[in-house]
């Protein structure tokens, strides 16, 4: 507080006197004052573009399809007698748990192997593992597209040289999600690597040195070392990443645009269609708020597993 | 003159104070030494007088100056940080000019007091590197060299030695101690290592709690302690701690324990006679006992079990039990003891402490 | 003994160089695929013969030269590039002032704040958009490139936020001590200690919201119809997808054009991002 204010010395030195005036000015100046006059903006777009969206949108999913009457939870109930809504349930499920549970795995076995080579080299395949992650992902999409392409592409290319049928991926609805999948799977393990790759160069070596002497093999120290000591990190990247893949939207949308029949539609996709495509606000709005359970169940618990990982 | 004044001054952090009624008076040209275990107020007392820390209630006059509502940079004070806290993207010689440039001074004025600094710590050889390039004792002379170009009225220091090896804190307590000499300013100093205080000091303050202990030369400290905190906390090995009953036999008096009856010198005894009865608590230093070889005229002897024996060659410590208490004592290194074996040891009757067991303040 | 330590260690070392290899097959082959898609001739990228994965009939730069003179991919750079700008330097200044707010300075409630930034950072774009529809609409700013001055911040400033409170904890409150002892006011402290120290932790913000700003999808594809107020990757997706036959060769020149500027800054400054990254995560 002394140090934010500017009174002029020649002023202060005459007073002599302790007196802690508390005019306005001076309580502007005051610490915990300007700290929250820097947070303001902050503050502000909180307040206004997310918390007040964010009712708003509670809102406008309560109104009719003209937006005239309110109807409370009809389009809920709409949406529950809908199987269009059930199978991107599924959808949203399937998607977001296979590719998570992918993109840890693979995220893992990457970190462990980067980890194990030269340290000189390490720097290198980090860095290029990251491209997938950089590259804004509607227009990697936009790649992967060509890619399962079915006539000219690279993909139908190799199963045909390898003595295999082609494949219609985006057309299949088995392979539609398997490519949606894939896609997200290239897009997000570098994330999981990244992570987890901070996660054991954190473990101090001497655990495993001494693990090592106590008569544990490589499997064992990765079994009672590496994972306990990474426990926390591989869940809070997982919940990150399970809000992330959930409420995705560019890989369908580029893709199969939830296409074929439905079948590959996510939450985010699907609000899309009904809400900006087909013009029905508030049953958009609805499918949206839908994913909020499970986004907020994730955030709880990155929450509490961010807290503990500092404590 | 720059004295510093702090006139109850009070620190409160949530409705607990870190710093309760503060007086003290530190003299122009004064090293004085702020000493306690940590919490105990004295880093926050110390950057009250830098102004980094708002003042709850009281005053802090620097020179003659009220400094209470003045910023840190208007309070002409220099300070060094426990961290050294090194701007890590200057240079030594940025580092050190940073202050002289805030000030606007002239570019050849800061060339010539940078150098000057830097040739009396001895660090001219560093002035164009980094401070991650340094070892940690270049950067405490960096961090000093950095507070004393401004040529400030008063030094602060916070725990300034305590992230250097113990060599290299012994030879920079020299350094500061013959800079301190050289430059004839003011210093406050802040350490939770008595040793430092004392070598130090011109004179010591010891707090506890946010309160003052007692203020005074090292020696006033060691040989008169106010109370049972200071008695323990200056010196090392600490000092002893007795529990004994006063008790009158024969016209005088003694203090006892199970295994100890100490007879109280004359000139103690009219202190002491309200306590008869009564549990007060002994303290002796284990350097102000002695083998006993001779007789025992006085009562002041006692005999002792030798459970370690810890000979450093100068001198060697024992530490002996006695009943249920346990008694350090400091000998000669010729005295001949094994563990196990008994040793008779004497007070030096004009070096003993009795303590209030109540207040805990020394009963003098 | 010695001997059969180095030589498994030597097969490890082999076994971790072909997963390795594996990984790079997948993370650089869709890239690699459309860098070789742009410089190939139409009737290459059409005929069934040879092997795709090499370019046999000559490179061709005609897709670059058509993005550029036949369709609007200028227009939607000049769009993406001035909101990406006004965006990051709006997210940063906002970021920086409450960081430096939250984590040196305090006041009541700003534990609940720095919480809610945490909270409202994990919020996605596909919740709200709907909202923001109807807000934009309201301001009449649907379909101008204007409104996304006002949503990208919305998912950029919680985040750069997150980075920079735990950036700026980390930089010892006595450098700022130091300072104003040493005569610095607060701003000269501000602006000749503090932020130069912090440089690392602006920079990783600096990236993260100029990445967020370039690859956002949903919110133009929402708010933004016309050509002319398009962005890069919205523009892309969508416009340059001509009737019945796919330009494969142009789609990909442009979608990686548009994929440069975030890889070169990467490529550039990739130990900031990544300590950003997994900061941003893990920290608070």
């Amino acid at each position: 507080m002394t140090a934010l204010r500017q009174e002029p010395l020649a002023e202060e030195w005459a007073r002599q006197r302790v007196r802690r005036r508390t005019s306005v000015l001076a309580r502007l100046r005051s610490k915990p004052v300007a700290a929250f006059l820097m947070c303001l903006p902050l503050l502000v777009l909180i307040v206004g573009l997310i918390i007040y969206p964010f009712f708003y949108s509670i809102y406008l999913a309560m109104l009719n399809k003209r937006e005239t009457q309110v109807v409370w939870l009809d389009n809920f109930r709409f949406l529950l007698t809908m199987d269009t809504f059930w199978l991107v349930v599924r959808t949203s499920f399937l998607f977001t748990f296979t590719a998570v549970f992918f993109k840890a795995l693979l995220g893992f076995i990457l970190a462990l192997v980067i980890n194990t080579l030269p340290t000189r080299g390490q720097r290198v395949w980090r860095g290029v593992s990251l491209v997938p992650w950089v590259m804004p992902l509607a227009l990697s999409t936009l790649g992967w597209w060509w890619i399962f392409e079915p006539t000219h592409s690279a993909l139908n290319w190799i199963l045909v040289e390898l003595g295999f049928a082609p494949k219609s991926w985006l057309a299949d609805p088995f392979w539609a999600r398997f490519s949606i999948i894939l896609v997200n799977v290239w897009y997000g393990t570098p994330f999981f690597m990244i992570m987890y790759l901070a996660g054991l160069k954190s473990i101090p070596l001497e655990l495993f040195d001494s693990a090592s002497i106590d008569g544990a093999g490589p499997f064992q120290r990765l079994r009672f070392i590496t994972l306990p000591m990474l426990k926390n990190i591989i869940a809070i990247t997982m919940l990150f990443s399970t809000i992330v893949t959930f409420a995705n939207f560019d890989i369908v949308r580029v893709l199969t645009r939830g296409g074929p029949r439905n079948e590959t539609h996510l939450f985010g996709t699907f609000s899309f269609r009904l809400g900006i495509e087909s013009g029905d606000v508030p049953l958009g709005a609805a499918v949206a708020l839908v994913m909020f359970p499970i986004l907020a169940v994730s955030a709880f618990f990155i929450l509490r597993g961010v807290r503990r990982s500092v404590v | 003159m720059a004295q510093v004044v702090l006139k109850d001054l009070n620190k409160k952090f949530d409705e607990v104070y870190a710093v309760k009624d503060v007086n003290l008076h530190i003299r122009d040209k004064e090293f004085m030494v702020l000493v306690g275990p940590s919490g105990c107020g004295k880093s926050t007392t110390l950057r009250m007088v830098a102004g980094l820390e708002e003042i709850t209630s009281g005053e802090v006059h620097i020179g003659e100056r009220l400094v209470n509502d003045l910023p840190p940079k208007d309070r002409d004070i220099a300070m060094v940080f426990q961290n050294y806290a090194l701007y890590p993207h200057m240079t030594v010689y940025d580092n050190m000019a940073f202050g002289l440039k805030m000030r606007k001074f002239p570019k050849p004025e800061i060339e010539t007091r940078v150098r000057e600094a830097a040739t009396l710590l001895g660090i001219q050889e560093l002035l164009k590197r980094k401070p991650r390039q340094l070892s940690g004792g270049q950067r405490q002379r960096v961090a000093v060299g950095r507070a004393i170009v401004r040529h400030p009225q008063v030094f602060l220091f916070d725990e300034p030695l305590s992230n250097l090896d113990a060599k290299l804190r012994v030879q920079m307590r020299v350094e500061l101690k013959r800079l301190h000499d050289r430059l004839e300013t003011t210093v406050i100093y802040v350490t939770h290592d008595q040793v430092e205080a004392m070598t130090l000091g011109d004179r010591v303050v010891v707090m506890k709690d946010g309160l003052v202990q007692q203020v005074g030369e090292p020696m006033e400290l060691y040989s008169k302690p106010r109370n049972k905190f200071v008695a323990g906390f200056i010196g090392s090995p600490a000092m002893n701690f007795i529990e004994t009953t006063i008790s009158d036999a024969s016209g005088a008096l003694y203090a006892e324990t199970a295994g100890l009856r100490v007879r109280v010198p004359a000139e103690r005894t009219s202190r002491l006679a309200p306590y008869k009865g009564q549990a007060v608590t002994l303290g002796i230093r284990p350097e102000d006992l002695q083998e006993a070889t001779g007789g025992d005229p006085q009562d002041l002897v006692f005999e002792a079990l030798v459970e370690v024996v810890e000979p450093l060659g100068s001198e060697i410590l024992l530490d002996t039990k006695v009943g249920t208490q346990t008694i350090v004592a400091r000998v000669d290194p010729t005295v001949s003891t094994k563990h196990h074996q008994k040793i008779r040891l004497a007070f030096v009757p004009d070096r003993i402490h009795f303590f209030d067991n109540k207040t805990e303040q020394a009963i003098a | 003994m010695i001997r059969s330590i180095k030589t498994r260690r030597q097969a490890v070392l082999v076994v971790c160089y072909g997963v390795i290899a594996v990984f790079m097959v997948f993370f650089l082959f869709p890239p690699y695929w459309m860098a070789l898609t742009s410089f190939k001739t139409n009737q290459e990228i059409e005929s069934l013969k040879g092997i795709p994965f090499l370019i046999q009939q000559g490179a061709t730069l005609k897709h670059y030269q058509d993005l550029f003179t036949k369709t609007d991919f200028l227009i939607y750079l000049k769009n993406t590039a001035i909101i990406t700008t006004l965006v990051t330097i709006l997210s940063l200044v906002i970021s920086v002032l409450a960081a430096y707010s939250l984590s040196r300075l305090g006041f009541i409630g700003a534990g609940i704040l720095g919480t809610g930034v945490f909270l409202t950072y994990l919020v996605p774009d596909t919740l709200l958009f709907i909202p923001f529809f109807k807000i934009i609409g309201w301001l009449g700013l649907l379909n101008s490139k204007w409104s996304l001055l006002l949503v990208f911040p919305t998912a950029i400033v919680p985040f750069c936020t997150w980075i920079l409170i735990g950036y700026f904890a980390s930089i010892p409150r006595e450098l700022d001590e130091a300072a104003l002892v040493d005569g610095a006011n607060h701003l000269q402290m501000l602006l000749r200690i503090f932020l130069p120290v912090a440089v690392p932790g602006l920079v990783a913000a600096t990236m993260f919201a100029f990445t967020i700003s370039w690859a956002g999808f949903l919110y133009p594809m929402a708010f933004i119809f016309s050509n002319e107020e398009q962005l890069l990757t919205v523009g892309t997706v969508t416009t340059l997808i001509k009737g019945d036959v796919y330009h494969w060769g142009g789609l990909m020149a442009g979608a990686l054009l548009a994929c440069l500027p975030p890889v070169l800054l990467y490529a550039f400054l990739m130990d900031y991002y990544i300590s950003g990254l997994t900061s941003g995560s893990t920290k608070a």
